[in-house]
């Protein structure tokens, strides 16, 4: 068969282009991103100082004093905070899913983890400001906007991602696994927590890497409920500002150099969301081998 | 491999250990259920009392704080932003599963460009579509500028769903079209993506459930204008948005509750059909 002669060649080879030409929109979005955020925000950067801008403790726009440290620091303890949450209750939901749970509490619950994911980040903020900061403010005293007050509400938004990569990779362990421990004697729950966790780890591992980068990066949600104090963090119980927050705070009304600040800690957001990406294909690549 | 046998060996055993373990995973599946249930039936039961019909009144001013306008602004921006990231993925999504070489160096680039817009937090392509879509090309705070944004944002979501979808038509379905004489691209929109369709769909919600919830990326691209504007070149704030304006401007709890239960039925509605379609989708695989 002479396929030159078909007719509809021309049209052919032309919508080939046009598919590979929307499959490089992608590769041009991230190349975009990169540029206009790091032309945008390291002449700020440089104009401030490097040093003086990731290491400062202070900061006080109005004095034009840009050291963003605090709100660093804040970021990587409220996203430790939640980890700790979204690990321990998410793994075990996980592990609960995968091997104990009932089929007809399977099929409602697996649903809700789903709808869980699909929450708008707002209206978590909003239930924080609602149940989590009063229930702080009553207990532990002070204004409850907290540190805590985000730990837990960003410990909630990451558990359906820490579940469902964690149940699928759970899933994905061979049963002869599991039944080569049955057939050396060991109960269900031991073969589940001896052998077949360990064989799903860097699943498991994924996941919860997926979970820090939606924490670090979460706004809307931490805005309502952290206080947002600019300062270092000290306490628990204290208001802090992340990153993301900072942003989003004084955008609206940052001019000159403030604003190039602002995008700059955007920068530096974004070169934590790219060294997490990473760490995730490293982790993924090495359980697809698996 | 490891040695597991010598676990039996350990101070723990048998029945005391298993039933703290089954007692640890039951309680934390409790856990995330109650969770569940209590955010869901808090936001349900404070927020529906206050769902009044002024608040769909068009005109939004301080004496009634109506959420008509940002209702409006959310579909408009739903349809704008899948008007841009539809076509787009699904063509990418063709071309990965379809056109390019299985294991090639540029799809392994394209998959790791489309992962890495996964992970980029909302916050960033808000900023960059400041940056880019407000501030370069001088479109201001514009609906088209928020859905142009939110377009990249939804487009790995479309592709990686409609690449699935792909991947999952038999192969014999295309080798029948090209048999009866059909060209590729004959085959592609008549046969693949035709029996794709429901996977696509299943994407296609996902993205829309993103749209609606969005935020962060849309507050210095779109705008928190509180009206309908006269054309996609008008700011306009969404649901999402105005819940988060509401918050800014201090008070309003009751029209925030009010706004968060049509976020969250909203949300509870695209779930349903999803998982609908996705059910359906099996079956036919089985």
């Amino acid at each position: 068969m002479n396929k030159s002669k078909h007719p509809g060649q021309a049209k052919e080879k032309a919508m080939q282009v046009v598919f590979a030409a929307c499959a490089c929109i992608a590769i041009i979005a991230v190349f975009l991103i990169c540029i206009f955020l790091f032309a945008n925000g390291l002449p700020g950067m440089a104009k401030i100082g490097f040093g003086k801008f990731l290491t400062g403790t202070i900061w006080r726009p109005a004095n034009n004093l840009y050291g963003i440290l605090p709100m660093i620091v804040a970021s990587i303890e409220v996203t430790i905070g939640a980890l700790i949450i979204g690990i321990v209750i998410g793994v075990l939901t996980a592990i609960f899913l995968a091997f104990f749970c009932p089929e007809p509490l399977y099929k409602v619950l697996k649903p809700g983890i789903n709808l869980l994911a699909g929450i708008p980040s707002v209206v978590y903020g909003f239930f924080g400001l609602q149940v989590i900061v009063p229930m702080i403010r009553n207990s532990a005293g002070g204004a409850g906007l907290s540190m805590l007050a985000a730990c837990i509400i960003l410990g909630i938004m990451i558990l359906p991602t820490i579940i469902t990569m964690s149940e699928t990779a759970l899933r994905a362990v061979p049963t002869s696994y599991y039944e080569g421990a049955l057939g050396l004697g060991s109960t269900h729950e031991r073969s589940v927590f001896r052998v077949v966790v360990p064989a799903a780890k860097s699943g498991i591992f994924a996941g919860i890497i997926l979970g820090v980068g939606r924490a670090i990066g979460e706004t809307m949600a931490v805005i309502m409920i952290a206080g947002n104090q600019a300062v270092m963090p000290h306490s628990l119980f204290a208001g802090v500002r992340t990153m993301t927050a900072n942003i989003v705070l004084e955008m609206g009304y940052a001019t000159d150099l403030h604003r190039q600040a602002l995008i700059a800690t955007a920068v530096v957001l974004f070169v934590f969301i790219l060294i997490i990406n990473i760490c995730f294909s490293i982790v993924k690549n090495k359980g697809d081998k698996q | 491999m490891k040695d597991y046998t010598k676990n039996s060996t350990e101070k723990l055993h048998g029945r005391g250990e298993a039933a703290a373990l089954k007692a640890i995973v039951w309680i934390a599946g409790i856990a995330t259920m109650a969770i569940l249930i209590f955010l869901v039936l808090y936001i349900l039961i404070n927020g529906l009392p206050h769902l009044k019909p002024s608040l769909f009144s068009i005109h939004y001013n301080s004496q009634n704080v109506s959420l008509f306008p940002a209702m409006i602004n959310t579909l408009t921006m739903v349809g704008l932003s899948l008007l841009f990231a539809g076509p787009i993925g699904i063509f990418s999504a063709v071309y990965l599963a379809e056109y390019a070489k299985r294991g090639s160096k540029f799809v392994a680039f394209i998959r790791l460009t489309s992962e890495t817009l996964t992970g980029i937090p909302s916050i960033i392509f808000g900023i960059f579509g400041m940056l880019m879509f407000v501030d370069a090309l001088h479109m201001g705070y514009s609906l088209l500028a928020g859905a142009l944004t939110l377009a990249l944002m939804i487009l790995p979501v479309i592709m990686r769903a409609t690449e699935e979808a792909l991947h999952a038509v038999p192969d014999s379905y295309r080798e029948g079209s090209f048999g009866l004489g059909a060209g590729k691209l004959r085959t592609i929109f008549k046969v693949v993506l035709p029996s794709a369709a429901p996977g696509i769909l299943a994407g296609v919600i996902l993205g829309i459930g993103r749209v609606v919830g969005e935020t962060a990326a849309l507050i210095y691209t779109a705008g928190t204008v509180a009206q309908i504007p006269k054309n996609i070149m008008g700011s306009g704030r969404t649901l999402a948005v105005h819940m988060y304006s509401l918050w800014t401007e201090g008070m309003n709890v009751d029209q925030s509750y009010a706004t968060a239960v049509i976020l969250l039925v909203v949300v509870i509605i695209l779930n349903f059909i999803s998982d609908a379609i996705a059910k359906r989708v099996n079956k036919v695989n089985e």
